[in-house]
């Protein structure tokens, strides 16, 4: 259904995205995690015809976005992370507006744009002007406009972003009926948690590279598998990160804030980690306590993640 | 041309529902009735004479002319040099060319909008320049080419401000650009006009000029004031043409070169509002 090649785009000699390689069938939800600058917002872009890529393909249903962007459109519904609204317009002038923009035929555009105000839950709204509704409220509207086409795909960057809980709720309520109708659906956002509710897949990216890519089965096991450790020392701290550097498994060494320790992440099993606490016995390390943290997905969103506040 | 421009009708529909526009036709209306009223008043009572006569109505003609050309020239770049790069700040641009509308509908029914406002407001004078009729003096002819030529300019400066509104993020910046380009067209290039001709004169000290100055031919054609000159008196055509030693018509020379303008604008324009997706860079 959805193919992306190799795709890869810079901004001068800035990398934001590098060689993405990433499958989805359809009716595939895919949530799409990464930190700030990750590169989410330039994936979508570039699917949504609206950036012209550096090298790479992309293919939905087999249609090229390089050649045949035109065909594309008809294909995807598109929901920017930041977007504006007409003034002067009523919520259910906005909706015809695009319909007819997408050559929707005035009578079905009549039938076509309650349905839609109801999904989202916005009839009670219908004859208020868009630029008077609350973000969550244009949200939802936006949502709704992205719909009226009917498309195959749709592509939401942060929908859920500046939404209280209670709006966050109903938006995925809103996506879980999308589902159900059989649409491909591409969601991005910065909480994991969040995501793995309501996805089937689930693709990390880290400055313009797809890190992990699975079922939120997959990724929950991989993540699960990886624990943080935390050793406090009594001094000679950077000798202690050089002997731990050289373990197997070990990733992400940093030092804690207090500077009398270190945390990594650890991958190794038990056995094998009781061989390292051996040997770094044997190796007069300093330690004070050896403590292990289980993750939960947002920790690990944050330490695969670190790199990009770099 | 493609009626259903969804573009278009949302554009007109807003432009109407706020009644800026319909104030701003009225106060234009009114403005050229006190004139012409004015006119005709003061010169009947000042001359003592109780009718009006054809050469008066003349100079109102030429007056009320002149002021729809001033009329085009000013507003046309402020309602079209914003057109796409104001959905660009108003952040509603990304979504407008996700839709399945072709860039050219996009572009023609943002260009329409604007312009079927301005031709709006010229109609409406209409009323107001029959009065001159009325009085005679002035043939139906010549009215016909004002009209005429006042669309060519309008079609042409419009399309440049939305030319510019599409190359240019900044709607700020796209009006300067689009204003300092009228008036690179309309003053500039009636100075230039008279530079190359001073200049050709001063080479050819005390002799007649024989040379043909295209140059200077080319300068005066795209001079909307010189185009209206000549309408108004057709001497002054002539009087060009005998300084430039070229024999072609001025109205030829800038409904070419307006004509192109207006076509290569909004080619541009289309071409760039959406990104190339084909091109690898
Ligand atoms: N027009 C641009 N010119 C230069 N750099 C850009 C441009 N657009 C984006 N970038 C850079 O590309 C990187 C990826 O940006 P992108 O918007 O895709 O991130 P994101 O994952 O969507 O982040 P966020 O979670 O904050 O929305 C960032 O480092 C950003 O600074
Ligand atoms: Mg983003």
């Amino acid at each position: 259904m959805i193919e992306i090649k190799g795709l890869t785009k810079k901004y001068g000699q800035f990398t934001a995205l590098d060689n993405l390689n990433l499958t989805l069938n359809e009716g595939t939800v895919f949530g799409f995690v990464g930190a700030n600058g990750a590169g989410k917002s330039t994936t979508f872009l570039i699917i949504s015809t609206l950036l012209q890529p550096t090298s790479g393909e992309v293919f939905i249903n087999g249609v090229s976005v390089r050649e045949k962007p035109s065909e594309i459109r008809k294909l995807i519904g598109y929901m920017p992370d930041f977007f504006g609204v007409y003034d002067q317009l009523k919520a259910e002038e906005y909706l015809d507006f695009y319909g007819a923009s997408y050559g929707i035929p005035e009578e079905e555009r009549k039938k076509l744009i309650p349905q839609l105000l109801e999904l989202v839950n916005l009839s009670h709204k219908r004859d208020s002007y868009v630029d008077l509704l609350s973000r969550g409220m244009k949200q939802r509207l936006c949502l709704a406009r992205s719909l009226i086409h009917d498309p195959k795909v749709l592509i939401l960057d942060e929908p859920a972003s500046g939404l209280d809980p209670r709006a966050r709720v109903e938006m995925r309520d809103i996506l879980k009926t999308l589902k159900g109708m059989g649409k491909t659906i591409l969601i991005s956002s910065h909480i994991l948690p969040e995501l793995a509710e309501m996805c089937d897949e689930i693709g990390v990216i880290d400055n313009g590279k797809l890190i992990a890519h699975g079922s939120v089965a997959e990724i929950q096991k991989k993540l699960q598998g990886e624990k943080v450790i935390t050793v406090r020392l009594l001094d000679r701290v950077d000798e202690t990160i050089a002997f731990f550097e050289e373990q197997p498994y070990v990733s992400s060494i940093e030092k804690l804030d207090g500077g009398d320790g270190i945390s990594f992440m650890y991958r190794g099993t038990e056995e094998e980690q009781l061989g390292m606490l051996k040997e770094a016995m044997l190796a007069d390390m300093p330690i004070v306590s050896f403590m292990e943290h289980v993750t939960n997905l947002e920790d690990v969103f944050m330490e695969i993640t670190k790199g990009a506040e770099a | 041309m493609n009626f259903n421009n969804p573009v278009l009708f949302k554009e007109l529909k807003l432009r109407f529902r706020s009644f800026k526009g319909f104030n701003g036709i009225l106060f234009f209306l009114l403005a050229m009735c006190i004139f012409v009223f004015g006119y005709i008043f003061l010169t009947v009572n000042i001359s003592g004479t109780s009718y009006f006569r054809p050469s008066q109505s003349f100079v109102l003609f030429a007056f009320l002319s002149y002021i729809q050309l001033g009329l085009v020239l000013f507003t046309a770049p402020g309602l079209t040099a914003g057109s796409i790069s104001s959905e660009r700040e108003k952040q509603t641009l990304p979504i407008l060319l996700t839709t399945s509308q072709s860039s050219f509908q996009i572009i023609s029914g943002k260009m329409l909008s604007s312009v079927a406002f301005l031709l709006l407001l010229i109609v409406a004078g209409l009323p107001v320049y029959s009065l001159v009729f009325l009085f005679g003096g002035i043939s139906p002819w010549s009215f016909v080419k004002v009209f005429f030529f006042l669309f060519v300019t309008l079609l042409a400066i419009g399309s440049i401000g939305v030319m510019f509104s599409t190359l240019i993020r900044r709607t700020i910046v796209s009006m300067i650009v689009t204003y300092g380009t009228m008036l690179f067209l309309s003053v500039v290039t009636g100075f230039l006009f008279i530079i190359v001709i001073q200049m050709k004169a001063f080479n050819q000290m005390g002799t007649v000029i024989t040379t043909p100055s295209y140059l200077g031919q080319f300068l005066a054609s795209i001079n909307p004031a010189v185009l209206f000159a000549t309408f108004l008196s057709p001497d002054m055509g002539y009087g060009i043409s005998e300084l430039t030693k070229v024999d072609f018509p001025i109205w030829a020379g800038y409904l070419i070169f307006y004509g192109l303008l207006t076509v290569g604008a909004l080619f541009i324009a289309v071409k760039r509002l959406r990104v190339n997706m084909k091109r690898l860079k």
